[in-house]
Formats: structure tokens, C-alpha cells, sequence
């Protein structure tokens, strides 16, 4: 009897310790256990359907660090991979991604997040990792909100920058570069009529919002301006709505993960013979396999910052040929943004290093920041003062035989 | 296009998603009429019939009976027959092992158990729905994006059979629809009328103490309404996915809301009524896509639900407890 009881106790110690151990490691030594490792995480959707896009941004980002060996000089790169979507959404969630960026703070190693790929995620994690003082750089997120006054709220940027202090960057062109692209496009397609229709998210209504705008100023006349409801089971009604209003052309300012694909396959049902245009959130394999390619071809153009990987020139072109050597497969439209996102932080540490500085927080936003006629896989560009890349390439893109293939580069 | 013509073209889309609406409805009423349980996990079981019919399609095509790309070449209407019957079964077995397994031993508790324990099983089976959108099958993409929407092939022509110049749009899929639906929803009404078994459903409703001490066996009747509703909630899946050429692992949730609001429209435990509110809210759905907004709808139907539920509280046609199942 007295043997059990002094089990249980051992047992209690036990595991008490083992709750408190790593506690106190942290709290006693923080310098010692991390001197010779710095972490870098990023926050994107890996449940889902844009868990394709995610994987290939994914591989990105581990090719920038093994072309390092996995270390600045002699400090060790830990990379850890997070998710910011749930099971229950399908979809990014505003929840995880908060959580994302808590643990983030809360981990002192952290040194950079990279992320989000659905601006409004981004529009959560900001605000607190300004705050924090941890660099930002996201790979695909297109809002302008969230860096340049004048496309949102009102209160867009500064709200997410409580600091008052830039710490986000991103490294694709914003909508309204985009937006304005697709508006000329529409025009060249010889759109009279155009019915615009967004998912009801940030960054959809806000590239819907652009497109709009950009359409009106070239003569296209906007027939209809409308949010879908993204979880519905068809848009047959819809189709018939837009039929009636005569419009030769739709804009979809969505995602795959917001029913593109539903839509673009009733727009087919309903007789329609109108244009579909849709931005870079459609610009994955999931797309074409949701709408089924049959509903796309010679009909839907995707608007894209960048060009394809295989179009890219320089060191795109070996990132490309590595990829492929390295995964065994043809990346996805943003896997090169992964790629160019942990290299612009990559390089930035490897600077600091060299001038002998210690990689914090501090110095790591820092040389970021700084970074000027960078010279990377999307070409020679710098960080404006606002934090978003000078490159200004766009690309409009179709389906052909079940892939997607480039019609027109925009410089 | 006329108004006339947006007009009959929004009952033909309204009717055709109302009455796939309705045969999910089914299975939530009945459900709830004899055990007097809201049953999450419905619309959950209706996914995966979508899941098989899609499997069985590639299947098909993997043993080259079949030529899934080149389906809506032609009407396969065998094809089509055999899919519902096979779904069905198949929802409709998953379905009592649900019950048997999981609410059959919770029916004594309190039902906010027997409603948590549902939630817990659509969980589930949301899950299961992901994990089977991985199968390495080529109609599911090779399983590369588990959780990415599937395109469903066309089983029936999608033409139009009002010609091609015809502005009012009628498919074969919506004439399938009707032609699968109102049968089944005959079939059922006879059965629950004139049948023994179906006597011993309407008694079970009224007052189960008094059908057991009558000699009715109520487990093998609550296994039969759980079958019952299963089989059409896996005919629905079918004909929704091929009416809307995509299934997903979530297409059950709003499936299964739009059933559940029809049920409590029409009056839940009432058959005619989960019928008239699946079409109702298919029909409210389309018009209110034309004429107000489609950001508007979900407002509108759950506005109109609200407004009925405070002049009638029980449903449009909840009164009639002898129509109860």
C-alpha cells in the first residue's frame, strides 16, 4: 500500500518536472540554447485545396536554405513549416493564424515569419508582429491595403503598423497593378459589357474593386457588381442573371478555395458565351481540376504577378531546373515567391553576418528592409518605402490541353 | 432573354435544386419524427454518397466499362439508375450502423448527449469524406489535393433539349432529377401509408411506449426510418453531384443546412412538409439570385424562415401530427 502511494508520488513529481523542464531551460539560459540556431516559420494554408500551392511555396523556401547548407556562417537555420487553415474551413482561418503569429512571438528563436498567402490572414498576424518588431515577408499576398493608403479602409496601413515602424514586405506586385492589368486585357478581348463579381473576402472584393474601377476608365461598361456566396452548391440562378444583362465578359475576383471552379462550370451550363477572367488565387492545378478543363478552355484567362516558372529567366531559370531535378515535379505559379521570400530574408542575414553583427529581431527587420537591386530568381528589384517590390511583371494566362499557358507578359 | 423567359428558366433551376433539398430534407424529418433527434451527421452521410458515386465512376473507368471523359457523349441512364440504388444502399447502411453504433446506445440520456454524440459523428465523417479525396484514383486527381473540390463527369447530354438557340435553358439532369425524386417520394409516401412497417412508423411517431405495448417492434422500425432516410439522402448525393458536376468534402454542409431549414420550413417530422420546403427554398433561393442579390440570399431565405416559424411556430404544415413519421 505504502509502495503504491510513494509510486504515484514519484509518478507526480515526475511529470510535474517534465512539464516545468523546458520552462526553466528557457528561462535560465535564452542566449546559450539558441547561439547557434535561428528559426524561420511560415504561416500558409496546408489544409485544403490550396495545400498543392502551399507544398510547392514550401519546397521553395527549404531549396533557399539547403542552397545555404542550412546555415548562416556557422549558425544553424531551423525552418519550420505552419499551417494557418482548419479542417472545419477548408480554407485559411482567422483563428490559426492568430495562433500562428502568438507562437511566433512567444518563441524567441523565431526571427522571421514568412507569410501569409491569403491577405486577409495577414490583415490578423500584422498588427501583432509589428508590435513584436519580427519581419514579414509574404509570398502572396496581393491586397494593397495592407501596405499603401488609398485602396481600403481608411484607416489602412497604419492599423496594422502600431509600431509605427514598417516590419511586412512582400515580394508579389499588388492588385491594383494587377487589377488594372486584367481591366486592359478585358479590353483587348473586346469586352463591351462586364459583370464583376467578387467572394466576399479582402482580398477578392478588393481586386474586384480595382478591376471595376480600371474597366470603367477603359469604357467598359459594368453591367452587374455582385458577391457570391462561397460555400453554395451552384450558381446556376446566377449564370441566368448574368445572361439576361447581356455582359460578354465576367470577372471573378476569388480563389479556388472560394468556388471558381463551381462557378466557371456554370457559366458553361447556363448557355453562357461569355469571357471568364479570374486573378492569381486561381492560378493553381486545383483550379483546372475543380472546374474541370473542358469548362476553361478558350474561355477563362488567369491574371498572374510574375510569369510561369518555366518562363523565368536567370536565376528563375535555375530555380526552376532545381526544383524539378529536386522534387521531381513542375512547381506551382507561387512556388518561386516561397523560394524568393526566404531568400531575400536569407540574404539579409548573411549580411549582418558578414559585417559581424549578431541575427536578432532588431537587425534581421532591419537588413531587410535595406534590401536594394536584389538580385533573385524574379529578377533584379528593391523594397519601396512601403515595403512592396519594385517588380512589376504580370502575366495573362490560359488553360490549353489541361495546363496553363502564358498569352501575355506585361512589364 | 425575355422576363417571361428568366422567369420559367428560375423555377426550372429553383425546382431542380428544391427537390434535391427535399430528398435530404426527408431523412432529417423522419429522423427527427421517430427518435425525436436532430441528426448532424445527415448531411455528412449524404457526402460520402458522393464519394462512392464518384469511386464507382472511376472504377468503371479504370476497368474500361466505361470512359469517364467521354460520358456526356451519350445518356447513361443504366449508369445513372445504378448509381442511385448503389449510393443508396450504401448511405442508407451507414446510416443504421450510425444509429446502431453510436445513438442506439445513447437513446435513454437526455438528447443534448444524443445531439452533441451527432455533431461528434458528421466530424467524423467529414474527415473520413477528406482522407477518401486522397484516393489515388484519377477522377479524384490522382489524390494529389485530398481536399480540393472533384470534378464529378457528366453522366447525362448536358445539352440543352430546347435546342441551342433557345434561350430557356432544360437539361436532361433537371428532367432526371424530377424523374428520379418524384418516384422515390411516392414510393415513400405509399409505403408509410398502406405498408405494416410503415403503420408501425406512424404509431411509433405518435406515442412510442403505446407502439411497443401494441406489439411493435420500435428497434427494427428505427433501423428502418434511419434506412429509409440514408437511401434517399444517397439518391440526393448522386443527383446533386450530377446536377453540379463537383463534389467536395464539405458539400454536405450546406447541403445539409438547406435540408435541415426545409424540414423545419415545412415542419420537421412532417413528410409533405420536408417536400414543400425543399422546393420552397430552392425556389426562394433562385429568385431571390435574380431578383435581389445573390449577396442577399442566405438573408432572405433564413428572413423567411423566421417570418413563417413566428406566424406558424411548428412549420407550415407541422400541425397535422397524423401525417407525422
Amino acid at each position: 500500500m505504502k509502495n503504491h502511494a510513494s509510486h504515484r508520488l514519484l509518478r507526480v513529481a515526475a511529470s510535474i518536472f517534465a512539464l516545468a523542464l523546458p520552462g526553466l531551460a528557457a528561462s535560465a539560459a535564452p542566449a546559450d540554447a539558441y547561439a547557434n540556431s535561428v528559426k524561420i516559420v511560415s504561416s500558409l494554408p496546408r489544409t485544403g485545396s490550396a495545400n498543392a500551392q502551399t507544398t510547392s511555396m514550401v519546397n521553395g523556401i527549404k531549396m533557399a536554405i539547403a542552397e545555404r547548407g542550412g546555415k548562416i556562417g556557422d549558425i544553424e537555420l531551423v525552418y519550420e513549416d505552419w499551417d494557418d487553415a482548419s479542417p472545419q474551413r477548408g480554407n485559411w482561418d482567422p483563428a490559426v493564424e492568430a495562433a500562428n503569429a502568438d507562437k511566433a512571438i512567444a518563441d524567441e528563436a523565431v526571427l522571421a515569419y514568412i507569410g501569409t498567402y491569403n491577405s486577409g490572414a495577414s490583415k490578423i498576424s500584422m498588427p501583432k508582429l509589428n508590435s513584436a518588431g519580427i519581419v514579414m515577408v509574404s509570398p502572396g499576398n496581393t491586397y494593397p491595403g495592407l501596405t499603401k493608403a488609398g485602396f481600403g479602409e481608411a484607416n489602412e496601413p497604419a492599423v496594422y503598423r502600431p509600431s509605427g515602424k514598417i516590419n511586412y514586405f512582400r515580394v508579389v506586385p499588388t492588385d491594383d497593378v494587377q487589377g488594372s492589368v486584367a481591366a486592359d486585357y478585358a479590353k483587348e478581348l473586346g469586352a463591351t459589357k462586364a459583370y464583376v463579381l467578387h467572394d466576399r473576402e479582402l482580398y477578392g472584393k478588393g481586386i474586384a474593386d480595382v478591376f471595376k474601377k480600371s474597366a470603367e476608365g477603359l469604357g467598359i461598361q459594368v453591367v452587374g457588381f455582385d458577391g457570391i456566396d462561397n460555400k453554395a452548391s451552384n450558381y446556376k440562378s446566377l449564370a441566368t442573371k448574368i445572361k439576361q444583362s447581356g455582359a460578354d465578359l465576367v470577372y471573378f475576383g476569388g480563389t479556388t478555395q472560394t468556388n471558381a471552379g463551381q462557378l466557371a462550370k456554370d457559366i458553361v451550363s447556363a448557355g453562357l458565351k461569355v469571357k471568364l477572367l479570374v486573378p492569381d488565387g486561381c492560378f493553381e492545378e486545383a483550379f483546372i481540376s475543380a472546374a474541370g478543363a473542358k469548362a476553361l478552355e478558350g474561355r477563362c484567362y488567369i491574371t498572374f504577378g510574375g510569369v510561369e516558372a518555366k518562363a523565368l529567366t536567370g536565376k528563375g531559370k535555375d530555380f526552376y531546373e532545381n526544383y524539378k531535378k529536386t522534387y521531381g515535379g513542375e512547381p506551382e505559379g507561387y512556388a518561386v515567391y516561397g523560394y524568393e521570400s526566404a531568400n531575400v530574408v536569407l540574404a539579409a542575414m548573411e549580411r549582418i553576418h558578414k559585417a559581424g553583427g549578431t541575427l536578432t529581431r532588431e537587425n534581421v527587420l532591419a537588413e531587410v528592409g535595406k534590401t536594394k537591386d536584389f538580385t533573385g530568381a524574379l529578377g533584379t528589384w528593391s523594397f519601396d518605402e512601403n515595403g512592396d517590390t519594385t517588380n512589376r511583371t504580370m502575366s495573362v494566362n490560359t488553360v490549353k490541353d489541361g495546363k496553363f499557358t502564358t498569352v501575355k507578359v506585361v512589364q | 432573354m425575355t422576363e417571361t423567359e428568366v422567369f420559367i428558366q428560375q423555377v426550372i433551376l429553383g425546382l431542380s435544386n428544391g427537390m434535391i433539398i427535399a430528398l435530404v430534407a426527408l431523412g432529417y424529418t423522419m429522423v427527427y419524427g421517430i427518435v425525436e433527434l436532430i441528426n448532424f451527421a445527415h448531411g455528412d452521410v449524404f457526402t460520402l454518397g458522393g464519394f462512392l458515386a464518384l469511386t464507382i465512376v472511376g472504377a468503371l473507368g479504370a476497368a474500361a466499362i466505361i470512359d469517364p471523359a467521354t460520358l456526356g457523349d451519350g445518356s447513361h441512364w443504366l449508369l445513372l439508375v445504378g448509381l442511385v440504388v448503389g449510393c443508396g444502399l450504401f448511405c442508407g447502411g451507414l446510416n443504421v450502423a450510425i444509429d446502431k453504433v453510436v445513438y442506439k446506445p445513447l437513446r435513454r440520456t437526455p438528447k443534448l448527449t444524443q445531439l452533441v454524440a451527432a455533431i461528434g459523428v458528421s466530424f467524423i465523417l467529414v474527415n473520413v469524406a477528406l482522407f477518401w479525396g486522397g484516393v489515388p484514383m484519377n477522377v479524384f486527381g490522382d489524390g494529389v489535393a485530398a481536399a480540393a473540390s472533384k470534378d464529378f463527369p457528366e453522366v447525362l447530354k448536358s445539352s440543352n433539349l430546347l435546342g441551342e438557340d433557345s434561350n430557356v435553358v432544360l437539361c436532361m439532369e433537371d428532367i432526371a432529377i424530377f424523374a428520379i425524386t418524384v418516384p422515390l417520394m411516392v414510393a415513400l409516401a405509399i409505403f408509410v401509408k398502406r405498408t405494416r412497417l410503415g403503420r408501425g412508423m406512424r404509431a411509433t411517431a405518435q406515442n412510442p411506449v403505446a407502439a411497443r405495448l401494441m406489439g411493435i417492434d420500435t428497434d427494427r422500425v428505427i433501423a428502418a426510418t434511419f434506412m429509409i432516410g440514408g437511401f434517399l439522402a444517397g439518391a440526393a448525393s448522386v443527383m446533386w453531384s450530377v446536377y453540379n458536376n463537383t463534389i467536395s468534402f464539405q458539400m454536405g454542409f450546406r447541403a445539409g443546412m438547406d435540408a435541415f431549414t426545409a424540414a423545419v420550413l415545412g415542419g420537421i417530422g412532417s413528410l409533405p412538409g420536408a417536400m414543400l420546403g425543399g422546393v420552397l427554398i430552392g425556389l426562394i433561393r433562385a429568385m431571390s439570385d435574380q431578383y435581389i442579390e445573390t449577396r442577399w440570399t442566405n438573408v432572405v431565405v433564413f428572413g423567411v424562415l423566421v417570418l413563417i416559424l413566428v406566424f406558424r411556430p411548428s412549420g407550415i404544415l407541422g400541425l397535422k401530427q397524423r401525417e407525422k413519421v
